[in-house]
């Protein structure tokens, strides 16, 4: 067991002393090697849950354990990719790349990496330019890159293809899961978009309700690559997007006060 | 004068959206448009007023004179050993404000509680006009030489401390969040995020700071040093050289102009402008 999130619960304060309740007793565990997706409509928490689970946002309650480990913080084996690309404007693609790296004095074969995943992102022959003159894609391909060089235990991505076109998305998808089944790293994926979350993940965890809670966590059985067009693919949606319905029906009975 | 106007116009217009050298060339023409009729207008008040008989003495300050001593002044010693005496007393007064400002900016815009606590007392100090300090340095201060540095450097501190303030404030969180995921310490946050960021910030406090300085300097040099332009305005008066002191006074403006011209050019030459913040 790689990950192991106890009894979650996240809320905000807000004027007059109230509080907002995002997330729930939120409890799951990943496995080492598991490609994971967080699905849920926009605004039901998952990117604060990815955030808490980087240790860059602090509990209201309940525990994550890491390798055993109670995380206390942000971590650079466990590395985040956000939806916008934050790539430092006055530093050009490779100094971006290997920001990370040298900040931490892991310069051993660094160029060597930096050169490798370049290639593989197909960065080759941008080097040298600044972030200003790159696509959005590429810009989060360079974002991809520095996530992956300091070799991460735990890959995070906050709907890391959500603003990109549809060519671009396919193929960084393809590229993602092949780089996952090489380098054999746990990833946690939150999409707001079914379709990618069932292509990508062999695990789905659906968040629904106010505040959100697990719905469901569906094993996706599928063979990778997938295919979106496949009856599988079909019923396993049909099945997921029912669950999300059923769930909504339910919140909506349960608390008919709670909209405003 | 308004035909003008029309000529560079209908000359001008089509190439507005262009390139940028047409750009550039329709932004200096336009530039020269407004230093003509600038001259104009000096021109024209300065024939009303200073040619009636009871003002006859005062007629070197008239465009023509002006320009005669201008030419007579690029070849005077005394005025470039005061151009160089002033321009010192500003990098020096900047320099100080500078060293003490930037990591005062840097400290208040990291540290919420510093922000609290330094505001008011700031925004205080911040609004008492440097020259009233005057008597405060001279009493202070042994030489007039360094009165002039700590007129210059109070005056100049409070931009640059709030100009690095506002840098601090407006670094996009996510290069924060990107670096302490990445695994950053508090010190490696501010050297290698927060200080490059606010750079653009720096440059603009810099440029009010020359703003401020190049203001303060000439009163501050009629304190009783014996260089600098402010000294040598006085000079011309005490001797009745109108024409002279007019062409100091433009001389003063052109500095001060090419000053704020080359900060603006640094500030342009950033290749990342467009995406920062």
């Amino acid at each position: 067991m790689k990950i192991r999130v106890e009894n979650i619960t996240k809320t905000y304060p807000l004027p007059k002393g109230k509080q907002f309740t995002v997330l729930k007793n939120i409890n799951f565990t990943i496995n080492e090697g598991d490609f994971v997706t967080i699905l849920g409509e926009s605004g039901c928490g998952k990117s604060t849950l990815l955030n808490i689970l980087a240790g860059l946002l602090p509990v209201s309650s309940g525990e994550i354990w890491v390798d055993n480990k109670k995380i206390v913080g942000p971590h650079p084996s466990r590395s985040i990719l956000f939806q916008q690309p934050n790539l430092l404007p006055w530093l050009s693609v490779e100094e971006n790349i290997v920001f990370g790296c040298k900040l931490r004095g892991e310069v051993d074969n660094l160029r060597f990496r930096a050169n490798q995943l370049i290639d593989i992102m197909g960065l080759s022959g941008f080097e040298k330019v600044y972030p200003h003159e790159l696509s959005l894609g590429m810009a989060q391909r360079v974002c991809l890159a520095r996530s992956l060089i300091g070799h991460p235990d735990v890959l995070l991505l906050d709907e890391p293809f959500a603003s990109l076109d549809t060519f671009t998305r396919i193929h960084l998808q393809e590229e993602l899961i092949d780089f996952w089944q090489v380098e054999k790293l746990t990833v946690i994926f939150v999409t707001h978009d079914i379709d990618e979350a069932i292509l990508m993940g062999n695990k789905v965890i659906l968040l629904g309700g106010h505040p959100s809670g697990i719905v469901k966590i569906f094993d996706i059985r599928m063979n990778y690559p997938r295919d979106m067009t496949s009856k599988i693919f079909f019923l396993v949606r049909t099945s997921v997007l029912k669950k999300f319905e059923e769930a909504f029906t339910d919140n909506k009975n349960l608390n008919p006060g709670e909209k405003e | 004068m308004l035909f003008l106007i029309k000529y560079f116009d209908t000359h001008l217009n089509e190439s507005e959206s262009v390139s940028v050298e047409k750009g550039l060339a329709y932004r200096i023409c336009y530039g020269f448009l407004g230093t003509v009729i600038f001259i104009f207008l000096w021109t024209l008040i300065g024939y009303l007023i200073f040619t009636k008989p009871e003002y006859k003495q005062f007629s070197g300050l008239l465009p023509l004179p002006t320009i005669k001593a201008f030419y007579s002044l690029i070849f005077d010693n005394d005025f470039w050993s005061s151009v160089y005496a002033s321009l010192r007393r500003v990098t020096v007064g900047i320099s100080i404000a500078f060293v003490m400002g930037l990591p005062l900016g840097l400290l208040i815009g990291f540290y919420k509680k510093l922000e609290l606590i330094t505001y008011t007392p700031v925004q205080f100090v911040r609004m008492i006009s440097p020259v009233s300090w005057m008597p405060v340095a001279l009493l202070v201060f042994r030489s007039f030489e360094s009165a002039i540095y700590f007129l210059i450097a109070i005056s100049t501190v409070w931009p640059i401390i709030l100009n690095t303030t506002h840098g601090v404030s407006r670094v996009n969180p996510q290069w924060i969040n990107m670096a302490r995921n990445q695994g950053a310490k508090n010190y490696q946050l501010l050297l290698k995020i927060i200080v490059p960021s606010s750079v653009p910030y720096i440059l603009t406090s810099l440029r009010l700071a020359l703003g401020v300085a190049w203001i303060v300097l000439v009163p501050a040099e009629f304190l009783g040093v014996s260089s600098g332009l402010g000294y040598i305005i006085n000079d011309a008066r005490d001797t009745m050289e109108y024409d002279r002191l007019m062409a100091i006074i433009i001389a003063i403006g052109i500095v001060g102009f090419i000053l704020d011209g080359s900060i603006q050019l640094i500030q342009k030459s950033f290749p990342f402008k467009r995406t920062w913040n």
